[in-house]
């Protein structure tokens, strides 16, 4: 047990830099992960954008939050698919009949999807920044921003391993994904809750997305945004206890 | 120096999946630098036998004992001293072939696993392919470079499951050396396998599973004897489908 603890982050290093390997070996999945957020931004700030009544001079400004959030939402849809497939190989298996700290293997995984995400984020964020989007937030929102998308991707990151563990093929490993992506839509993302009818708004107002958008549009126009973090960060802790233990459990019981 | 000289003792060992029975009752011993072959049909039970003397999974009811540790309650200490070659080559296909046993020797916690690596690669006969994605390699390929993985480390006893379903006549053969090369070297190989003729070529000792009971277990000589004896035919003998394929193979190479 000694040995093992002593060796714990040198494993998950070696996890982590193989994963890593996967992600530049793989660019497209950036690509592939960034291109339905560019293009629903795209289509909401120059498409929809005029028809949307919203008390803002800069809809690109007012969109963004939500939009990274949905980039997240697609980018943990491969940790799924990357955990699908070492499961089915036997990789895990490999590791698991090694002398290793069980976690680690999960760990690189999580990782990777932390520092993949944040390369999505930043894509998105240069692409928005292209359409027009500007910011007025010093360095202290702009950290506090990248650490409530940092929760929230480790939130999604532990929802998308459960996914993985338990799916059974490709296909069912992304699917939760879905109810995820729809998510945004109902929310405070797009549109001000307050145009929404009566059971809808009930609904936005009181589901993760609405306070984590508000905080972080916030938090970049440089308004007090005191309840919204608040909220937002009760709800990112919660998931990603929640989800964590639970992922744990699954892993636990695939043996 | 009782223990040092058994690989491994299984007593009693049950498993049932649900209410479905496994093993009911398996008992086997398997003695230090022996090949010993675990002979059964599809469903047999190998595979689960394998599972539980890695550690992959726990049985109900029974003690197997491997190096000298309880897999149940010194999980850690059995994999120190084993490895597994998984029923599906567990390779990472993003990887090349270098990158696959560099990341196994860190795993496993040894110096110099570059020169490891590198003397593995000759051993396997992969320095040609050393530096390409596993993705590109064959199936025969394949196989070499998992159980390649497999020894970083030089483990005293290796598992194979089924280490030539799936393989054409050629790789199954290399296969088949590379267990031949372990063996005369001295490692303890415990291997799976439903071809009979796989158990005959390789084992010391063979045991035949049949619906989770060992039903027969000895030397191939020992198992003869349990059968009539042998009458003295003259029947012409045709060559196989599998003779003339390899033959022909062979000439094609020569030219």
């Amino acid at each position: 047990m000694e040995t093992i603890k002593t060796y714990f982050f040198m494993d998950v290093g070696v996890m982590f830099g193989r994963s890593m390997r996967h992600i530049f070996r793989s660019l497209d999945t950036i690509m592939t992960v960034t291109l339905s957020p560019i293009a629903i931004m795209l289509l909401f700030v120059f498409v929809l954008g005029g028809a949307i009544q919203i008390d803002t001079d800069n809809y690109v400004n007012y969109l963004l939050p939500g939009i990274l959030l949905m980039t997240i939402a697609n980018g943990i849809g491969y940790v799924s698919y990357r955990l699908l497939l070492d499961k089915q190989r036997g990789i895990f298996e490999r590791f698991h009949s090694m002398p290793i700290a069980r976690s680690a293997a999960l760990w690189g995984h999580v990782l990777v999807s932390l520092v993949s995400n944040a390369i999505s984020v930043t894509v998105i964020i240069l692409i928005a920044f292209i359409m027009g989007f500007r910011s007025p937030a010093g360095v202290l929102p702009w950290l506090a921003v990248i650490g409530i998308l940092g929760l929230f991707t480790l939130a999604m990151t532990w929802i998308a391993v459960i996914a993985g563990l338990s799916a059974k093929s490709a296909d069912s490993a992304g699917a939760f994904a879905f109810v995820i992506h729809l998510l945004p839509f109902i929310s405070s993302a797009f549109v001000p809750v307050e145009s929404m009818p009566g059971p809808v708004r009930a609904f936005a107002e009181n589901q993760p997305v609405t306070p984590i958008v508000d905080a972080i549009r916030a938090l970049l126009s440089n308004q007090p945004a005191g309840n919204e973090i608040w909220s937002a960060l009760a709800w990112c802790v919660a998931i990603m206890l929640w989800t964590y233990i639970f992922a744990v459990r699954v892993y636990k019981k695939q043996g | 120096m009782i223990q040092k000289q058994i690989a491994i003792s299984v007593q009693k060992l049950k498993k049932s999946f649900k209410n479905i029975s496994v093993l009911e009752g398996v008992d086997f011993e398997v003695k230090t630098g022996t090949v010993f072959a675990l002979l059964g049909s599809n469903g047999a039970g190998k595979t689960t036998i394998v599972k539980i003397l890695t550690t992959l999974l726990k049985q109900d009811s029974g003690t197997a004992i491997v190096n000298g540790f309880d897999v149940s309650s010194n999980p850690e200490k059995v994999r120190q001293s084993i490895s597994l070659t998984g029923q599906f080559a567990a390779v990472d296909e993003i990887l090349t072939g270098r990158e696959n046993l560099i990341m196994i020797a860190k795993l496993r916690h040894l110096d110099n696993p570059r020169q490891i690596a590198d003397d593995l690669l000759k051993r396997f006969g992969l320095n040609d392919a050393a530096d390409r994605r596993v993705s590109t390699y064959s199936g025969g390929m394949r196989r070499r470079l998992d159980i390649a993985m497999s020894l970083a480390g030089e483990p005293q006893l290796i598992f194979l499951d089924e280490p030539t379903t799936g393989l054409d006549p050629e790789a199954r053969i290399e296969v088949w050396n590379i267990v031949k090369e372990l063996a005369g070297g001295g490692s303890t190989v415990f291997l799976t396998t439903q071809y009979l003729e796989e158990a005959e070529q390789l084992a010391d000792i063979i045991a035949i599973l049949h619906k989770g009971r060992i039903i027969a277990e000895g030397t191939l000589d020992e198992l003869k004897k349990l059968f009539p004896p042998a009458k003295v035919e003259y029947i012409e003998k045709q060559p196989t489908l599998e003779d003339i394929f390899l033959a022909v193979v062979a000439i094609k190479e020569e030219n």
